[in-house]
């Protein structure tokens, strides 16, 4: 008997991912900076680096803090804006076939609808990951995050402005993420993002000041995997539409894990700091765990929680 | 840019808490430059997420070499790393130091391991001038016999009196210069190529504006990734006069002309 491969394809609203692999905003650049070490041909997706309407300096220096089993980051979201994106990276990103999800920020409600604005009809843009959640910069960020109707105002401003997929990365620390989940699909969201870093602190003991520049940071890294796990299954039995899981993922079993909490789709993060190769080594994984459980597609896996 | 797995060939205690470890890499050895450096996955560091970024020391056809000193939780894991041993390795990394100017005496300058980072443009320049080795003490003090074979004239200075010039490297410098500088008001036909502490970067970075000279410093900053996407390890880079840009130390840098660096208050 011949065994088809199993089918790793998965869609995000318009977006056909050719696996279910992306790599989280913010740990992967633009494209280039991996391109020497990684096929970027064999991503399901590329979410890139943080953009606002204009060019943004972010944060200063330290900007980032190893923690156990994680790291703490307050990085601010420099960018080039969203002019200076498409002039630096649209030509390069074009060469793939890779869907190109550009994640965008504002300071506020029109800011997000500007950015999205600006970058809707650019045909290297498959779609936009909505940060509602950074925990790093002082205007919106985080407030968009945990207000129920702030982010709400925020996801209807950015629908009104592209028919491309818009999918907002809620932010973890909410009281309840069934809500934001539910608020998404409502105001028109084609898929959910969960989760952004976690609101986090490190202090050094001789000189008793923070580690980061910022003060307070966003935890990422293995550390925060089961606190997301959780919040994905929560938030799968809240909505239809699909959810991009992500948080300390590292290996193929991580990814396994989210996608059967209810994740469509998984995104590599942190581990992309220490290994370059984990996405492509979570991708030949999951097909490998596909074929060895006789599942013909990873759509069946998903939302199996038994 | 190369992802190697490779081979640990020599791992040796050189001094103190210096260590030596040699690295089969017939992928990346070819590629290095003077200046660079790699990205190295710690083995069973299981709690760290991050690579921890050495600059390459030696280097040829088959293998890079790094020199590191024993200071934290990665590098005390390193420690027991043994002949055979297979590591991951990302590299040759980073800007690194450019050619000299042939008019110029070529001056390096090395604050404790940073000599290291030294070796390969010290055995690259094909015109050999003077080094300057500082450190706290006697055993800070590396590579003198290397560059003294390579044909460069060593000059060591130690804060505690125990090798060389009793006092900073700063000091053994500019005694030097006001022997060599004739007539003295003219700017020194030398060009410095630097790496070590910040401080001691930045006194260099101020001798060159004022006496008039090129000086190429290797910026050490923490870093998360080491090739350009985190954005971690930034220092501020001279645009304009009044204004001024991140550049990534692991990328535009580590080696930054001493003019282009804006440093902090």
């Amino acid at each position: 008997m011949s065994e088809s491969k199993p089918d790793l394809t998965v869609s995000i609203g318009s977006i056909k991912m050719k696996n279910p692999v992306t790599v989280a905003s913010g740990t992967f650049g633009y494209g280039p900076e991996y391109a020497e070490l990684v096929d970027l041909n064999r991503l399901g997706a590329i979410t890139v680096k943080g953009i606002c309407a204009e060019p943004h300096t972010g944060n200063p220096t330290p900007r980032t803090f190893e923690t156990r089993s994680g790291m703490l980051n307050a990085i601010g979201l420099p960018g080039p804006g969203a002019a200076g994106f498409i002039e630096k990276y649209a030509s390069f990103l074009s060469q793939y076939d890779l869907p190109v999800i550009v994640n965008v920020w504002g300071k506020t409600v029109a800011e997000y609808g500007r950015v999205v604005e600006m970058l809707s009809s650019e045909s290297v843009v498959s779609g936009f990951e909505v940060n509602v959640s950074c925990p790093n910069v002082k205007e919106g960020g985080a407030l968009y995050g945990t207000d129920l109707k702030a982010f709400s105002t925020v996801i209807e401003e950015v629908r009104k402005k592209t028919g491309k997929p818009v999918i907002p990365k809620l932010a973890p620390n909410v009281s309840n993420i069934a809500h934001f989940a539910k608020a998404a699909e409502d105001c028109g969201a084609d898929a959910i993002s969960i989760m952004n870093s976690y609101p986090a602190m490190a202090i050094n003991i001789e000189t008793r000041k923070p580690e980061l520049a910022n003060r307070t940071g966003g935890l990422s890294g293995p550390a925060i995997k089961p606190i997301a796990i959780k919040l994905v299954w929560e938030a799968a039995k809240a909505v239809k539409i699909p959810i991009i899981g992500m948080g300390g993922i590292n290996c193929p079993e991580d990814a396994l894990e989210f996608i059967i909490a209810g994740a469509a789709a998984v995104a590599v993060g942190t581990a992309n700091f220490t290994d370059p190769s984990t996405a492509i080594r979570v991708i030949e994984g999951l097909e490998a765990y596909l074929a060895r459980h006789g599942i013909a597609s990873i759509s069946d896996l998903s939302g199996t929680v038994c | 840019m190369i992802q190697e797995t490779a081979q640990i060939l020599d791992h040796h205690d050189q001094q103190d808490d210096y260590r030596v470890l040699q690295l089969s890499a017939p992928g990346i050895g070819p590629l290095v430059q003077p200046g660079q450096f790699i990205e190295l996955l710690v083995p069973r560091l299981n709690d760290a997420v991050l690579r921890r970024p050495f600059s390459i020391y030696k280097a040829d056809k088959q293998s890079v070499t790094i020199l590191y000193k024993v200071i934290g939780k990665g590098t005390t894991a390193m420690q027991r790393l043994e002949n055979g041993e297979q590591v991951d390795i990302i590299g040759p990394l980073g800007n690194g130091f450019p050619d000299n100017q042939k008019e110029l005496t070529p001056v390096l300058i090395g604050g404790g391991y940073g000599a290291a980072a030294l070796y390969l443009q010290g055995k690259a320049l094909s015109q050999k001038g003077v080094v300057f080795f500082g450190g706290r003490s006697a055993v800070d003090i590396l590579c003198v016999h290397e560059f003294e074979a390579l044909g460069w004239e060593v000059r060591v200075s130690t804060e505690d009196g125990s090798r060389g010039y009793h006092g900073l490297v700063t000091e053994s410098f500019d005694q030097w210069l006001t022997e060599v500088s004739s007539p003295p008001e003219q700017s020194p036909a030398i060009e410095v190529f630097a790496c070590g502490p910040e401080g001691m970067l930045r006194a260099f970075g101020d001798r060159a504006k004022t006496g008039g000279f090129k000086a190429w410093l290797s910026m050490d900053r923490h870093m998360a990734c080491g090739m350009g996407a985190c954005l971690t390890c930034v220092i501020k880079k001279k645009e304009t006069e009044s204004s001024w840009q991140w550049a990534r130390c692991c990328k535009e840098g580590p080696v930054f002309d001493s003019t282009e660096i804006v440093w902090d208050e």
